[in-house]
């Protein structure tokens, strides 16, 4: 293949119940920032059905140009649709990059598209840059996020990755910035569409995952007891975080396993990871020490724990927990 | 010569520990608490065959051997002994002598049923004044026609009341000593059997141990175990077996507590540094290490003694008297080593420590090792 | 119904640690295990030969020690296991994988594909969706629940990030299961006894047909430029204060986070 004949980076500018995410305003910052680099031009695929003003709001958000596909059926997403609409899109259009919210959709579409393509996808991002061959650097995380590892597409055209949301930052607004709206028709072959929605729930899952929440507070053998635990909740309910443990609470049935933390819980990595009366043993390290920020509370100064804390406080949970939250609750 | 596991017994141990892990831990400490048999651990025990390991598959068993069946008590015993002994009891003390001495009918009449764990096991030898002395035995059984009728109890029975099924031992001509004694298949719903007091025990608290009454007890002359007057020779067999399932379960509650303490050892900072970096420390724990994996040995070469058909009587008692000695050992200083934590229900090693205590007095006191090894040894 | 359940032997990441000195990563003595999506699927699978009474194919591609996994979908009751190994299957991205996969799955009869979402060593999600793309099947990806019509018809419960949706997909298909949707059963330990006196089929290049230039590592389209450890961390800072104090301190910490 020529490389040349790809040109520009394509963001898939996907949308819910007709708004765009915000994971695809996040793109366009990055893609911005790559075309920029190429000196080329940043494009949305927008695909759904009664997309008012969305096409503009991407334009706002970086794109030079919005393609849309305006179809009923790309109302709700389905993969085969979704994956006929932009398929054509890249053969029509020859992008040299094509990234995507690595969200349920993107994670599906994607790959999906890969295949039809022939070409490399990288999953899950976290840093894109332009080499000076002018290929794009694909960062991820690998091994349960032990390593990272920097992933190229050499040959291939487009370079495709999917990124998560939050990971980039969405540039500013600009509500005077010009772009250009083009509608696409695409010939879709229903004979291949085998899948119906046939019922969509919104629910706020109760079985919530830690890995997911932004801020944990953790508790551990410090903690002591049931009602010492009572703390940690109040306090997670004032500043809207999720409580997990470590594991000796989950051995004395305090707390669920689904919320322990460590090698034989779960690995997070929160923005902000509380670690209450935790020792720090390193089974619990191991599932807590990519948290960006960790404060830590704990009795014995010699703790491990704060080793990886980036604020410690040598002191009794029991105290400074409720003061703390009395003080966060005015 | 071979010390490694097959893949097999590697597969094998990769889902008890799981199933330990996940299902029975978490419960330990509950029924320990509440004295409460944990019908549902013998459910999920029996849904994955845990309960008929050892038994041909012709006969509804797993049809594995004794090697995996001393793994599952140890691994049970690491996280909760009461589930080990109720498996121990269960396949060694009931299972195991209808195998050896059942009749074609007995063994396909009880078999499936006690291999699929539809119905649990139990094994009543001991009396109030027939213990270490098990020839004492006073409850008697009177053949009136089509059937045998019992009279007499039995105490300390491991998993009475659960159990549907006792293998029940009784004279039947007293003019004979240990040879006038019979051994029966007894059906929990048969007219006269009655499960009288339950102990209130110092370990294994979930465990079901309770007094066995029979009287004017009808048992159908077909369950007879074995000839009359082969009972004593059945139960001597059968307790040999049954070592090798309490010293696995011995092996299990000082490999737990091993594991705890490690874990603390680790954890627990003195004088600025980690207890696990005290040399005294090591020392100590190495020589306990060492004990322990003496134990597995012993506890597996009586185990494969057994599945190749040959002697294994001494080699059962040295497993049983070893490790129930080294449970004993390693708990205490377990609890010693967890300093005033290790005192408190907070650490497990507290009821570790209780539930060793049993493994040095039931299905033949250390003592009684002693002399099982002993006459082996001048016979 | 056949159904086909493609699995992976992956490194428990759980049990991998960091060398503090070299900052690489310490792989001796970390555990191999059935990837736990692919297991969740796999009990998908059994619960509908529970139901169904459908045969089970498991596959997967990988060393000759993958054959591990497959004693033990053995134990946990499938029909049948095959092992794709070969050097030329080496090195393959998620693209070249799938296609290595899917050529293998050509020669197999299916109403029902299942993989897991994704494994725990690559977090990629991706080869599922490649697979249904070359055998040209649709695809439902995040299961948490599978039923079956019982003639030509799944529902599937499909998670999202708001919850989750009810879709239908006619069969044949290929699902990828969330782990968290189901628990896998425990190996029974007569599966146990007999998985190692079953056979387990060993499929090489030529035992498919694939095009050699689109598998294995010049087959793939990415590469792997270069990988390194994060970044070690600087020690925080350490306060030993009373109480009141303690708590104004944590309060500045997360007014500069913007927590509050």
């Amino acid at each position: 293949m020529d490389k040349n004949e790809y040109k520009n980076v394509f963001v898939f500018a996907e949308q819910r119940d007709g708004k765009v995410q915000n994971v695809a305003f996040e793109l366009l910052g990055k893609a911005r920032e790559l075309a920029d680099a190429l000196g080329e031009k940043v494009v949305a695929i927008l695909l759904g059905h009664n997309l008012e003003g969305q096409a503009q709001e991407c334009i706002e958000y970086g794109a030079d140009k919005v393609l849309v596909v305006d179809a009923p059926e790309l109302e709700t997403y389905t993969t085969e649709p979704y994956a006929q609409a932009v398929y054509s899109i890249i053969e029509r259009y020859k992008p040299s990059i094509v990234l995507y919210g690595a969200t349920t959709i993107g994670r599906d579409l994607g790959p999906r598209l890969s295949a039809r393509v022939s070409t490399g996808l990288t999953a899950d991002c976290t840093a894109l840059e332009i080499s000076p061959e002018r290929d794009l650097l694909m960062t991820r995380p690998a091994f349960g996020g032990n390593l990272m590892a920097t992933i190229v597409c050499k040959d291939h055209r487009p370079q495709m990755s999917t990124v998560r949301p939050g990971v980039m930052r969405m540039a500013p607004k600009d509500p005077s910035r010009k772009g250009e709206v083009e509608n696409v028709e695409v010939n879709f072959d229903r004979s291949k569409f085998r899948v119906r929605v046939k019922e969509t729930v919104k629910e706020t899952k109760n079985l919530i995952d830690i890995t997911e929440a932004k801020v944990l507070i953790s508790g551990g053998r410090g903690v002591g007891s049931k009602e010492g635990f009572t703390h940690l909740r109040e306090l997670a309910d004032t500043i809207g975080a999720e409580v997990s443990a470590s594991r000796a609470m989950v051995d004395a049935g305090i707390i669920d396993h689904a919320r322990q933390v460590g090698q034989t819980g779960k690995t997070v990595r929160p923005d902000l990871y509380f670690a209450l009366g935790i020792s720090g043993a390193i089974q619990h390290l191991a599932g807590m020490e990519e948290s960006d920020f960790i404060i830590a509370i704990n009795k014995d100064k010699f703790a491990p724990i704060f080793s990886v804390a980036d604020l410690g406080i040598v002191g009794d949970v029991n105290k400074i927990v409720p003061l703390l939250t009395a003080k966060l609750s005015k | 010569m071979n010390f490694n596991l097959t893949p097999t017994d590697e597969l094998f141990l990769q889902m008890i520990r799981e199933f330990a892990e996940k299902e029975v831990k978490p419960l330990a400490a509950e029924i320990d608490e509440t004295e409460r048999f944990p019908e549902e651990t013998v459910k999920k025990m029996a849904k994955l065959g845990l309960m008929g390991i050892p038994v041909p598959v012709e006969y509804g068993g797993a049809g594995g051997n004794n090697i995996l069946y001393t793994m599952a008590v140890e691994e049970l015993s690491r996280v909760c002994a009461t589930t080990g002994v109720i498996l121990s009891a269960h396949t060694s003390l009931c299972i195991a002598p209808i195998m050896e001495n059942g009749t074609q009918a007995q063994k396909e009449k009880y078999l499936p049923r006690l291999a699929s764990g539809e119905w649990l096991g139990a094994f009543g030898l001991t009396e109030p004044n027939a213990g270490t002395d098990a020839s004492a035995q006073q409850t008697t059984a009177v053949l009136e026609g089509d059937h045998y009728v019992l009279n007499g109890s039995k105490i300390f029975i491991t998993n009475a009341g659960h159990a549907n099924v006792y293998i029940i031992m009784a004279m039947t001509d007293k003019s004979k000593g240990t040879k006038g004694i019979s051994a029966f298949i007894v059906e929990k719903d048969f007219p006269g059997f009655s499960v009288g007091k339950k102990e209130k025990k110092m370990g294994i608290r979930g465990s079901a141990t309770c007094e066995l009454i029979m009287e004017n007890c009808i048992v159908p002359a077909e369950n007879l175990l074995g000839q009359e007057g082969k009972g004593f020779a059945i139960a001597m067999k059968t307790l040999d077996g049954g070592r090798i399932g309490i010293a696995s379960q011995a092996l299990g509650i000082a490999q737990g507590a091993m594991d705890e303490t490690v874990k603390y050892l680790k954890e627990r900072k003195q004088f600025g540094k980690a207890l696990a970096k005290f040399q005294n420390m090591q020392f100590q724990l190495a020589d306990l290490e060492t004990r322990i994996a003496a134990s597995r040995l012993l506890v597996r070469k009586a185990a494969f003694r057994k599945d190749c058909k040959v002697p294994y009587s001494a080699d059962a008692a040295m497993a049983k008297l070893f490790a129930a000695e080294t449970a004993m050992e390693m708990t205490t200083k377990a609890v010693q080593y967890h300093g005033g934590y290790g005192y408190t229900r907070e650490y497990p090693v507290e009821r570790m420590m209780r539930d060793a205590k049993i493994t040095e007095i039931y299905e033949g006191t250390s003592e009684v090792q002693r002399m099982v090894i002993a006459a082996n040894l001048f016979k | 119904m056949n159904i086909v359940v493609c699995i992976k032997q992956v490194p428990d990441t759980t049990e991998i640690k960091l060398d503090p000195v070299k900052g690489t990563l310490i792989r001796d003595g970390v555990p191999s295990i059935m990837n736990p999506d692919d297991k969740g699927g796999l009990e998908f699978a059994l619960r509908l030969k529970d139901k169904f009474g459908a045969n089970v194919t498991v596959i997967t591609m990988g060393p000759p020690q993958a054959e591990a996994i497959l004693r033990e979908a053995y134990a946990m009751g499938v029909d049948r296991a095959i092992l794709l190994s070969d050097r030329k299957f080496g090195g393959a991205d998620t693209l070249a994988t799938s296609r290595t996969i899917a050529a293998a799955l050509r020669k197999l009869d299916y109403d029902l594909i299942v993989t897991g979402r994704q494994a725990i060593d690559g977090d990629t999600a991706q080869v599922g969706p490649q697979i249904a793309e070359h055998l040209g099947l649709p695809q439902v990806t995040y299961a948490e629940e599978l039923e079956y019509d019982g003639k030509d018809t799944f529902t599937v419960r499909k998670a999202d990030e708001d919850g989750y949706q009810i879709v239908e997909v006619d069969a044949p298909c290929l699902v990828t299961a969330l782990a968290s949707g189901v628990k896998p059963r425990y190996m029974s330990v007569r599966g146990i006894v007999e998985a190692y006196d079953k056979p387990v089929e060993v499929w090489n290049f030529d035992s498919v047909e694939v095009d050699p230039d689109t598998i294995g590592l010049n087959g793939s389209p990415t590469r792997v430029a270069k990988s390194f450890a994060k970044g070690m961390k600087a020690p925080g800072q350490l306060y030993e204060v009373e109480p009141e104090e303690a708590v104004e301190i944590i309060l500045a910490k997360l007014r500069e986070k913007f927590i509050i």
